[in-house]
């Protein structure tokens, strides 16, 4: 069980897949405006690499090594067709937002890398939580960085005002420069700094 | 100058290794090294290979800005229809805040980083401090600046390893920032006057809307347009130029190439019919000229091999004027012109090399 728990926790911090491993990057830098978004995106791409090693896992014994990744897209573009349905369906005016990232997750290199890495020689709940594990350490930053980016950009946080109206009366002005995904690469390339100040054993020589 | 000396040779060894303030010797240094010449001058220079140091040039550099600094402090009070003192002393009150608070910004964050790196404080900011206030339009409020000062020395400058090392010119990084998180402020459309909440339509943007501007030929070469501080007056920077070109610390290569690129993109869009006013105005609106004097030509970020200087400044001026005429959205075009093309230099710089590599191969097979 512990051994499981970290399949789950590794990816938060030390193999997180968008500052350790450098997956997924574009898509950060385009849902990340709002936090609103980014939130929904973070708990999709954590649903569908989830249940996506957990189907991989269970059928992995069963397909022949030649097919795997035609049999890959689809269990993973099932998952994603599942989601995007969901969200059309119940938060209509995130998925407008989100518009093409939500099928865009079908090409996010962590679905595909943690089921080719992981749930092909992995027993299925271990590979549920990798696959979980793995799409909240995506989250993760996808949330930091929307988080800076909407406070600065737009004033406001998850749609609700933060900064009031009186600071923009005494000549505050939102960061224009916030909204442009240039911002969100520097903001991510600022997270790494961090993070690899704080992790020594990560820094490459 | 004896007595001071002195006083400095008498609290250095606290400030030396060992020191009870040894923590601070690179601080200590930089002042030692700012107020008296070193015996030692550099040896490898970063970047600049001549026989004086890098404080020299760099003084030479703000040497050559302030006739068009002088004239910029003037210019603003005489925006608002101020003459004489009057109008000195409206420009200092506006300008000199804006100057302090890049200086105070961006060496505190020079010395902070060469605290932590242990490297000597590098004299590069002096210039640039200087130049980021005169890439500003007047008014801009001061946490504007502050905020594009922090973002282009530590963005700019200190992830690339400091002075030196840095792939585009820190002064317009800084007016970079401004210009698209706040593009409302500088984008070249409108200024802003000394009177608060004022703000008037600039030389260029008349230019590009209405195809003429409303000033006389005359007063743009002058200077007595409104615009950023230290782009208006082209006498003032024509000094400047002759100053940077006597001394050899500005490359006269960049310099005529950027004006020829200019001159010959804006008389093709002339001559197909694109604009109606001559060509020759655009190198007195805006910051072209400003732009080609002091910032195409930092030797840093410029090309380093002579026939690159004539490649990148060519396209520098040519794209500025591209831009201007071109894109609806900005009536500016020479700070995201001179940026593109410091990204491409070191491109330029490794074709140019790897021709002469591959002629000179040819020869020696003959």
């Amino acid at each position: 069980m512990n051994k499981n728990l970290r399949y789950l926790t590794g990816p938060f911090s030390k193999e997180n897949p968008v500052i350790v491993q450098i997956l997924g990057i574009c898509s950060a830098l385009a849902v990340t405006v709002q936090l609103k978004p980014a939130v929904v995106m973070a708990l999709s791409v954590a649903v569908v690499t989830g249940f996506s090693s957990l189907i991989m896992s269970v059928l992995r014994k069963g397909v022949p090594s030649r097919i795997r990744i035609i049999v890959q897209l689809v269990v993973i573009a099932t998952m994603v067709i599942l989601v995007d349905q969901f969200l059309k369906a119940f938060v209509y005016d995130v998925s407008k937002q989100l518009s093409v990232y939500v099928g865009l997750i079908i090409t996010n290199c962590i679905v595909m890398g943690r089921v080719e890495a992981f749930a092909l020689a992995n027993k299925p709940w271990a590979s549920f939580l990798d696959g979980v594990g793995n799409g909240f350490g995506y989250g993760i930053i996808l949330v930091i960085t929307a988080f800076v980016r909407e406070l600065t950009g737009s004033g406001t946080l998850y749609g609700y005002r933060i900064i009031p109206e009186s600071w923009y009366e005494h000549g505050y002005a939102n960061n224009g420069l916030m909204l442009f995904p240039p911002m969100a690469l520097i903001i991510v390339g600022c997270i790494i700094w961090a993070h690899r100040s704080w992790n020594k054993e990560l820094q490459e020589k | 100058m004896d007595k001071l000396r002195n006083i400095v040779d008498k609290i250095k060894p606290t400030f030396s290794k060992g020191g009870r303030f040894g923590w601070l010797s690179q601080s200590f240094d930089a002042f030692e090294t700012f107020l008296f010449v070193p015996n030692t001058t550099t040896k490898h220079g970063a970047h600049i290979r001549d026989c004086i140091d890098m404080k020299r040039t760099i003084s030479i550099v703000i040497m050559a800005l302030v006739p068009a600094l002088l004239f910029g402090v003037y210019n603003t009070g005489v925006q608002v229809g101020l003459t004489g003192w009057a109008a000195w002393w409206c420009g200092i009150k506006e300008i000199v805040p804006m100057i302090v608070v890049s200086y105070v910004v961006g060496l505190g964050i020079e010395f902070a980083a060469a605290q932590i790196r242990g490297h000597e404080v590098n004299e590069g900011f002096l210039a640039t401090g200087l130049l980021i206030p005169m890439v500003m339009p007047v008014g801009t409020p001061l946490w504007m600046i502050a905020l594009g000062t922090a973002f282009a020395v530590i963005f700019g400058k200190e992830v690339f390893g400091g002075t030196g090392m840095n792939v585009f010119n820190p002064a317009l990084l800084a007016r970079a920032f401004v210009f698209f998180a706040y593009t409302p402020m500088i984008s070249g459309e409108k200024v802003w006057f000394a009177s608060d909440a004022v703000s008037g339509a600039t030389a260029l943007e008349q230019l590009a809307q209405t195809g003429a501007m409303q000033y006389s030929t005359w007063d743009a070469f002058l200077g007595f347009i409104p615009g950023c501080v230290g782009e208006t007056s082209k006498l003032a920077i024509l000094l400047g130029a002759v100053v940077l070109l006597f001394t050899g610390v500005a490359s006269w290569r960049t310099m005529l190439m950027v004006f020829v690129g200019g001159l010959s993109m804006g008389y093709l869009f002339e001559g197909v019919g694109v604009t109606a006013y001559p060509a020759w105005e655009h190198l007195l609106v805006g910051g072209f000229a400003f732009g080609a004097v002091f910032m195409a030509t930092d030797p840093v970020t410029a090309a380093q091999t002579d026939v690159g200087k004539y490649i990148v400044g060519f396209l520098t001026g040519a794209l500025a004027v591209m831009i201007r005429v071109v894109n609806p959205a900005y009536p500016e075009g020479m700070m995201l012109a001179i940026l593109f093309m410091n990204a491409l230099a070191p491109l330029v710089d490794y074709c140019v090399v790897q021709r002469n590599v591959s002629r000179r191969m040819k020869l020696a097979r003959k």
